[in-house]
């Protein structure tokens, strides 16, 4: 899988888990559903903007930076339309963020070196 | 006799051992090491202003002089990157054979402090090397005495297997030196030496026939493989799946080995991988212990998130 894909598919998968430990708050369990789909399009984000990333730097250390704020950013986002809850959604958050960066870079399909330009034989035009 | 005239005595051996290179288009710089059979001596070629080696025999001889010569043609037919390249063959003035070829500059293997490289590094210097000699083989060319000494280590990651001399084309009948090995570890000396014990395959040590087949590089590269892992004289233990391939490729009988090069380098690059090496079955504990180790950092990751979670969960119930 290419890096985007590798992203997304993490970015997804670890969004819905994410989204489904809310069962274990009992006053937010009758919102479950409207939390994992949240969730899992949160994560779809995180992964399409770090998969670009780790696509572009193809370093490992900054795609965990970038993912780590990545993560941060978006949970506050769905914490300050909470009002609350802060610490239950920015931390686990963030931690989605660098697992999506660190799955990119390691089990990610590296893209392929750009051709390196044919040497043009001097004296020609 | 005083200390001035053995000083003297000394220096003048020394003037009669350099080789008189006249008509050559060298000039001598120095000695750079003696080995069984000849001399390396580094010059400096007159027409291109460069420096290179020149290997010397130290007493010309038919037997010598065919085997000096038969190196050359291996070092000829060798084109690869872990080949040092020969320039030149000839003979000097009085009669001894040399072939020049290009200066390397590192350090040799049984000299190179490999203890200081982690494993990773070893066996990629490992598969370099088995590279080198899967390439030979490919060309009909069995090397027969490959050992640390044989292996230089560049400054730029370069690994180069050196001294061919003992080299032979698989199908070529050996010429009139016989079979042996050499007293000292390590020495490879000319006509009676093919082989230096404790890197020679058993039926080398033997002289049965077949010992020029392909497989018996296969045993000295799993004695090779053997002291990158553990450096010279260390009791260390080798990581399971690699003492298997060791094992395999130091087999005994040659059947019972790595057929060629090629599959004892794919078991170390698998290794190196982190999967799993043909030589070892696998049980359901050795997979999840080999997977957990290969997916350490994401499993160590999730778990963070784990008890963060569960962390989380228990402050608010509290």
């Amino acid at each position: 899988m290419t890096r985007v894909v590798t992203a997304l598919v993490v970015g997804a998968l670890l969004g819905s888990l994410d989204g489904l430990t809310a069962w274990f708050t009992p006053e937010v369990r009758p919102m479950l559903a409207g939390i994992v789909v949240g969730s899992t399009i949160k994560g779809l984000i995180a992964g399409l903007l770090i998969g670009f990333f780790a696509r572009k730097v193809n370093r490992m250390g900054p795609t965990l930076v970038f993912g780590t704020i990545v993560g941060a950013l978006l949970a506050l986002v769905i914490a300050l339309m909470q009002h609350g809850h802060y610490l239950e959604i920015l931390l686990p958050g963030t931690l989605v963020g660098v697992l999506t960066g660190y799955a990119t870079m390691r089990y990610g399909r590296a893209p392929a070196p750009a051709p390196a330009p044919l040497a043009r034989p001097s004296g020609a035009s | 006799m005083t200390a001035l005239d053995d000083l003297a005595v000394e220096r003048l051996q020394r003037v009669l051992r350099e080789p008189d290179l006249e008509g050559t288009g060298y000039r001598l710089v120095g000695l750079l090491g003696r080995g069984g059979m000849g001399s390396v001596y580094e010059v400096e070629e007159s027409a291109l202003q460069r420096r290179l080696a020149l290997k010397i025999l130290d007493l010309p001889g038919e037997d010598a002089e065919q085997r000096l010569r038969r190196e050359a043609e291996v070092l000829a037919t060798l084109e690869h990157p872990g080949v040092v390249p020969i320039h030149a063959v000839g003979t000097l003035v009085d009669g001894r054979t040399f072939y020049a070829m290009k200066r390397v500059v590192g350090t040799r293997l049984d000299a190179a402090s490999v203890r200081t490289l982690t494993l990773a590094e070893r066996l990629r210097i490992f598969l370099k090397l088995a590279e080198t000699v899967a390439f030979a083989h490919a060309r009909g060319i069995v090397h027969r005495d490959l050992k640390p000494q044989n292996v230089m280590l560049g400054p730029f990651g370069e690994v180069l297997v050196l001294d061919w001399g003992l080299a032979k084309r698989v199908g070529v009948r050996e010429g009139p030196a016989g079979h042996g090995v050499t007293g000292q570890p390590g020495d490879t000396a000319p006509g009676a030496a093919l082989g230096t014990p404790g890197y020679m395959a058993p039926e080398q040590a033997a002289g049965a026939p077949g010992a020029d087949d392909p497989r018996a590089d296969v045993y000295s590269l799993g004695a090779l493989l053997q002291f990158l892992l553990r450096g010279a004289g260390s009791g260390e233990d080798l990581p399971a799946p690699l003492g298997a391939i060791a094992a395999r490729a130091m087999a005994q009988a040659p059947g019972d080995r790595y057929p060629e090069v090629a599959a004892l380098a794919a078991d170390v690059e698998r290794h190196l991988a982190g999967e799993a090496v043909s030589v070892l079955p696998e049980g359901p504990w050795r997979w999840t212990v080999r997977q957990a180790r290969r997916h350490r950092v994401a499993l160590a990751l999730l778990l963070t998130y784990a008890v963060v979670r569960v962390l989380l969960f228990l402050v608010r119930r509290t």
